[in-house]
């Protein structure tokens, strides 16, 4: 048993293939994390300000996105984009590479609209737990309002944040796994693709756990140490 | 809009949410009992037993959903004792039941997570009290532990029924036909996609308000406020 095991995992190059594959999922959850927190961050103040319309249509976009499965919205934008996309690229003469980078774009873009959801809620929070009497200090010292907000609320809230950005991460992660069911070739594309050719599924998708669990833990520990790093000088509790 | 398309949908999406309100209620009504058992666990003074109960919240935490659900329906299948197996070939042989079980597992393990913390967070001068009054410990989890963990885990177990009803959602990927099943297939059938996106959306929604409805209502009962006055 071990020796097909062996077969399999180094002979026929599935080792190699499943650590590409988790390479992608490490690459599409930083960028739709990343991504997704740059257009959160906006999107937050606006709501924190209460801006009319505006903070409406946010709260409005990130109730839905968090309300419905995530596998939905990959479904909506996967399916929803085909059309345009094909048109798009063929009208500039770039048919063919479309074909190719098509799943990995929208892919992220799927990702980061949901990562970006969610972050909006934990920046927001963020935003209002900083303390009153800070931008009063602030404004006693006649900081201007842009300058007292990159100076003093901002670098406060995004270390209030950055539990709930954790949190975001991990459940992102978690998340580019449902881009497999579009075809995007990722870990759990690679591990579906290897169970169906080799007859060995249990193999695979247990190895594909793993492989998840061994990321999510290591992200663990990186914040934890990050946490540690970003609380110093602030008491504990 | 196109409102023939509503029509259309609409009785195909109510069929899928039935399967849905299936697997969810399932995962509720098996998953929190299965939970607390865990959280139990994970507080017992046996090491063995909290070390197990520890590795299995961290690996089905640790997971994606989608992962769990393919392990338990294409992969335990290949084991020739569960094939043969009345009982086990049962729960995982059919992609109903084999989502079923990954739902439970899955909310299991975080509903685990929360009871833990809420069992952590009880006061020990409470627990003390019932000791010094001879309480015998199953009567102190029952009469003290419990009620007070519950009422501390309710507002964070609510976002877990939230977050059972969109896993839900995953049974889909196992031939499973429940709402996004069901919206995946009218999607590709009639190319109305935002359409049926907004749809769905709608039909997820609407369960989700009725579900946190609910669990406010038993959270604003177990608490001690409305009947202070008495």
């Amino acid at each position: 048993m071990f020796y097909d095991i062996w077969v399999l995992m180094v002979e026929k190059g599935w080792t190699l293939a499943l650590l590409r594959g988790a390479g992608v999922t490490i690459l599409i959850g930083v960028l739709g994390v990343v991504i997704g927190l740059a257009a959160a961050i906006p999107l937050a103040i606006l709501r924190w300000r209460r801006l009319p319309v505006l903070s409406q249509l946010v709260d409005a976009y990130s109730i839905v996105i968090r309300g419905v499965p995530g596998l939905l919205v990959i479904y909506l934008l996967f399916f929803g984009s085909v059309d345009w996309v094909q048109k798009v690229a063929s009208a500039f003469g770039y048919a063919d590479s479309a074909e190719n980078a098509y799943p990995f774009i929208v892919g992220i873009i799927a990702i980061a609209a949901i990562s970006c959801a969610y972050s909006v809620e934990v920046i927001r929070g963020a935003l209002q737990a900083v303390p009153l009497g800070l931008l009063e200090a602030a404004r006693s010292l006649s900081l201007t309002p842009r300058l007292t907000f990159f100076r003093v609320t901002l670098p406060l809230a995004l270390r209030l944040a950055l539990g709930g950005i954790n949190n975001v991460w991990q459940m992102t992660i978690k998340d580019t796994s449902l881009v497999s069911v579009v075809g995007m070739q990722e870990l759990m594309r690679t591990a579906a693709i290897a169970a169906g050719i080799t007859r060995s599924p249990l193999l695979f998708y247990c190895l594909a756990a793993a492989m998840f669990f061994g990321m999510t833990a290591v992200s663990q520990i990186l914040f934890n140490r990050a946490e540690k790093y970003f609380n110093r000088g602030f008491s504990r509790g | 809009m196109d409102l023939s398309i509503i029509t259309y949908a609409v009785p195909f999406l109510l069929i899928g949410a039935k399967t849905t309100l299936l697997i969810a209620l399932l995962g509720v009504g098996l998953g929190l009992p299965f939970g607390i058992l865990v959280a139990i666990a994970r507080t017992s003074k046996v090491v063995m037993i909290r070390r197990c109960a520890d590795f299995y919240c961290a690996v089905f935490r640790g997971t994606p959903m989608l992962v769990q659900i393919f392990v338990i329906y294409y992969g335990l299948a290949q084991i020739g004792f569960i094939r043969h197996n009345a009982i086990l070939w049962w729960l995982i042989g059919d992609s109903l039941h084999a989502a079923v079980l990954a739902v439970i597992l899955n909310t299991g393990a975080y509903t685990a997570e929360i009871f833990r913390t809420a069992l952590l967070s009880l006061s020990r001068g409470l627990i003390e009290a019932g000791e010094a009054c001879g309480m015998s410990p199953w009567v102190i989890f029952q009469r003290i532990k419990f009620p007070l963990a519950l009422r501390q885990a309710l507002p964070s177990y609510s976002t877990e029924v939230a977050v059972i009803v969109k896993e839900s959602s995953l049974a889909s990927t196992i031939t499973v036909l429940e709402i996004t099943g069901h919206a995946k297939r009218l999607m590709s059938e009639t190319f109305a996609i935002m359409e049926i996106f907004v749809i769905t959306a709608v039909f997820y929604l609407v369960i989700n308000v009725v579900c946190l409805t609910a669990l406010n209502v038993i959270e604003r009962r177990l608490s001690f406020e409305p009947r202070s006055a008495r």
